[in-house]
């Protein structure tokens, strides 16, 4: 029977979905929990749409089924609605409110989706919007986005925060654990749950 | 004993280490290839790693280190083993003295191959054992189990993890990483080593002799495993079984395999218990055939039936749908959802600023009506830009264009392949091109690395895995001694001498070679190279779309005219192609 937290984290490949994943990882290892976990690597990673599972106390395999998980957190406004089906109906969003358009858009001559749209297509989810840009330039480095959304779902994650933080401070490259780790606490201070 | 969070391949190589292995040879190939970054870079290595220039010459360098009695490991992805085919066929008759594992890297849908092919059917074609984990933990334990199997042996044993295994992550428990002191040494013993008829028609006796010890050391060895609980039961192979643990009841009986070939017997009395029994694995129904040989009167719901896939790969929700349409309930009801319908896509697309995006520009413009056969790499992307007509598998592009060209096609054959493709199987496709009169022009994508699979360097990189410096190689002089007159280098940034380039090679009969060089942009990025960004003047551009159908992903479109974002990587490309001139260098306008 599932009884994991089971967490998927969508956006675009280079947006560091990839670390925001190991944190989680890291820091059930440091409670001693289980845990499982997917990723999307090779051809995917060019500028495409990405995913990773991540599955709290997870014990089999490593796939969220969709319409089952607890909790999305999303690095763009796009990827977030594409992987939305995934939630369960009571699962919540945690999503960045930057748009990245695909170049298909214009290479195809399709509609541009804008930033209004899509947010109306999430209306129906429990959804909180977090300006990740602005919070991470706050923390030192923009490159810090990834964190300050992790931050920002962390109070939804059965993990404790001293964890999470540990597990940031080990992951990140050493020059920049005290921006990361002010990243975490700027997201923290402004995610659903605070 | 730590608990690690590790990437599948992690858990591979630290089992590799744990083992310990002495030599380490592989080709990069997704899902596969970060075993032996990992083995390379990590700080207590002692065995010897290298990046291979193919899966065979791989093969060939791995098999004769367990020649020499040294544990040994060749890496590569599932298509990888049809080019190390022929050793693996006959290595299992000269068998090995140290410990040899193939891993052969599956890819069920797809995620980053040309097919969906088990590697499953090679361990039975080649008469050895097979390794197929079904959890991280198990990849890791059956890797280190099978060097000493194979030991035991005399045998090589394939190890096929999935994607799923490859790029997922888990609590792993390891041990520590033992340092590797031996020193290979072989023993010349012709009866085992050359195998001409005389001496291999006996090692395939020997090689055949050896299947039921195969067996029983395989059933002992605790990789097939199953419960009883009721007249049903479901019989899993690979990640297949961790989706079907998910959900099974607890009245229905389970068995997992992990391990080939399959006991006969042990299958049987557990088969004949049985009432019902389902088979859940990807790909070919290589358990499901096992079980019906013996399955009797026993009901076996699978492919054959119908019930499951041949194709893709499965999930926690599919393997319940097949249960659910063989009359079993399973233990976690999944709703259906559809995903939002509509949505602009997001494939995967070559970076702002790469090499080959211009070349194919070019290419098509000065090649209009030609036909285009390509090769596997990044710039199978270019499929995007119109710019890919075939892709079949490693080196094909060079042998498709000339077989295009004997074929009688009288349009103008221009066939890409990139630096690490064509030192990997396309000179004897440039060769072959040139020694039976081919009129093909030929275009090496030189970035100067593996870039697909994660910046492997290769011999045109001027380095090895292990951070070694290696001897500088000439493609031009490479393709100068295959016979080919006519070799040109240029820079794909410089797109009056490209166009130039190539209408040259498109007015001369016979094989003709472009080589265009220019590092990848990653690398040229990690590396330092800064060219500055390019903007459009809003006043100049006329909005005719030039730009934009480039394809480039720094270029959008706002108000009807172009806009570069700050993914621009400075390669100038797009300010030469915009018949306004209306694109210039940050600040010089």
């Amino acid at each position: 029977m599932r009884d994991s937290y089971d967490i998927m984290i969508v956006g675009i490949g280079g947006q560091g979905t990839i670390l925001a994943s190991n944190i989680i990882g890291e820091a059930c290892i440091l409670e001693g929990r289980t845990v499982r976990g997917a990723e999307t690597h090779g051809m995917a990673q060019r500028g495409g749409s990405v995913e990773s599972h991540v599955r709290i106390d997870g014990k089999f395999g490593p796939l969220i089924a969709p319409g089952s998980a607890d909790l999305l957190i999303g690095f763009d406004l796009l990827e977030g609605l594409r992987y939305s089906h995934f939630l369960r109906p009571d699962g919540k969003i945690v999503l960045s409110e930057r748009l990245v358009i695909p170049t298909s858009v214009y290479v195809q001559g399709l509609a541009i989706p804008t930033p209004e749209d899509l947010i109306k297509k999430l209306s129906r989810l429990n959804l909180t919007l977090i300006r990740a840009e602005e919070v991470a330039k706050e923390a030192g480095s923009i490159l810090a986005s990834n964190v300050v959304m992790l931050g920002a779902a962390s109070h939804q994650i059965p993990l404790d925060e001293s964890s999470l933080v540990h597990a940031v401070q080990r992951l990140v490259p050493k020059k920049t654990i005290e921006i990361n780790t002010r990243a975490f606490t700027l997201g923290r201070n402004v995610g659903p749950g605070c | 004993m730590d608990q690690r969070y590790l990437l599948g391949n992690e858990a591979i190589a630290l089992a590799c280490l744990e083992s310990p292995v002495g030599f380490v040879s592989g080709y990069p190939g997704t899902p596969s290839s970060e075993v032996i970054e990992i083995l390379a870079a990590h700080p207590d290595r002692s065995a010897y790693v290298e990046w291979s220039v193919n899966e065979k010459v791989a093969f060939e360098n791995a098999l004769a280190a367990a020649w020499c009695g040294v544990r040994s490991l060749v890496t590569m992805k599932h298509v990888g083993l049809n080019v190390a085919a022929d050793p693996l066929m006959t290595s299992a008759y000269t068998g090995v003295t140290g410990g040899f594992v193939i891993m052969s890297a599956d890819d069920p849908f797809a995620h980053s191959s040309q097919n969906e092919q088990d590697s499953r059917m090679y361990a039975k074609f080649a008469k050895i054992p097979c390794f197929d984990p079904s959890t991280l933990q198990e990849a890791h334990d059956m890797v280190r189990d099978a060097f000493a199997l194979s030991e035991e042996l005399g045998l090589p044993v394939l190890f096929r993890p999935t994607t799923r295994i490859c790029h997922s992550k888990s609590n792993v428990t390891v041990g520590p990483v033992l340092p590797y002191s031996g020193k290979g040494e072989f023993h010349k013993d012709p009866r085992q080593y050359v195998v001409i008829p005389a001496h291999t028609r006996i090692l395939h006796r020997k090689l055949n002799e050896k299947q039921p010890v195969v067996r029983k050391r395989i059933s002992e060895s605790g990789y097939n495993q199953y419960h009883f609980r009721g007249k049903r039961a479901i019989i899993a192979s690979g990640i297949a079984a961790a989706y079907v643990q998910e959900i099974i009841p607890p009245d229905v009986s389970f068995m997992k395999i992990g391990a080939y070939p399959i006991d006969e017997e042990w299958l049987a009395g557990f088969v004949r218990k049985h009432q019902e029994v389902i088979v859940v694995e990807e790909l070919f129904p290589v358990v499901e055939e096992a079980v019906r040989e013996v399955a009797g009167t026993v009901t076996i719901f699978g492919k054959k039936s119908g019930h499951a896939p041949y194709e893709g790969e499965l999930s926690p929700e599919s393997v319940a749908r097949i249960m659910e349409s063989c009359g079993f309930s399973p233990a976690v009801h999944y709703t259906s959802v559809q995903p939002v319908p509509d949505l602009p896509p997001r494939p995967p697309i070559l970076c702002a600023g790469c090499m080959h995006r211009p070349v194919f520009y070019a290419i098509k413009k000065i090649f209009r009506d030609g036909i285009y056969p390509s090769d596997i790499g990044c710039y199978t992307l270019g499929l995007q830009l119109g710019a890919v007509d075939t892709t079949i598998c490693m080196g094909a592009s060079i042998t498709v264009g000339s077989g295009f060209s004997h074929a009688g096609e009288e349009r103008d054959i221009v066939a890409t392949i990139g630096d690490s493709t064509f030192l990997h199987t396309g000179i004897p496709g440039l060769l072959n091109a040139v020694y039976n009169g081919a009129n093909m022009t030929l275009v090496i994508l030189d970035n100067r690395t593996t870039a697909m699979t994660g910046h492997q360097p290769n011999p045109n990189t001027g380095c090895t895995v292990c951070g070694g410096l290696s001897p500088q190689i000439s493609l031009e002089a490479l393709c100068r001694a295959c016979g080919v007159p006519h070799v040109e280098t240029v820079d794909p940034y410089d797109m009056v001498m490209l166009t130039a380039t190539l209408k040259t090679a498109k007015s001369l009969p016979g094989v003709k070679v472009v080589v265009a060089k220019q590092p990848c942009v990653i690398t040229a990025r990690r590396a330092g190279v800064r060219r500055g960004t390019y903007r459009v003047d809003p006043d100049i551009c006329t909005g005719c779309g030039t730009c934009i159908k480039f394809g480039c992903p720094a270029i959008e479109q706002q108000d009807e005219k172009a806009w570069i974002s700050d993914l621009c990587s400075g390669c100038a490309v797009c300010a030469q192609i915009c018949p306004a001139g209306a694109i210039g260098r940050e600040g010089s306008r």
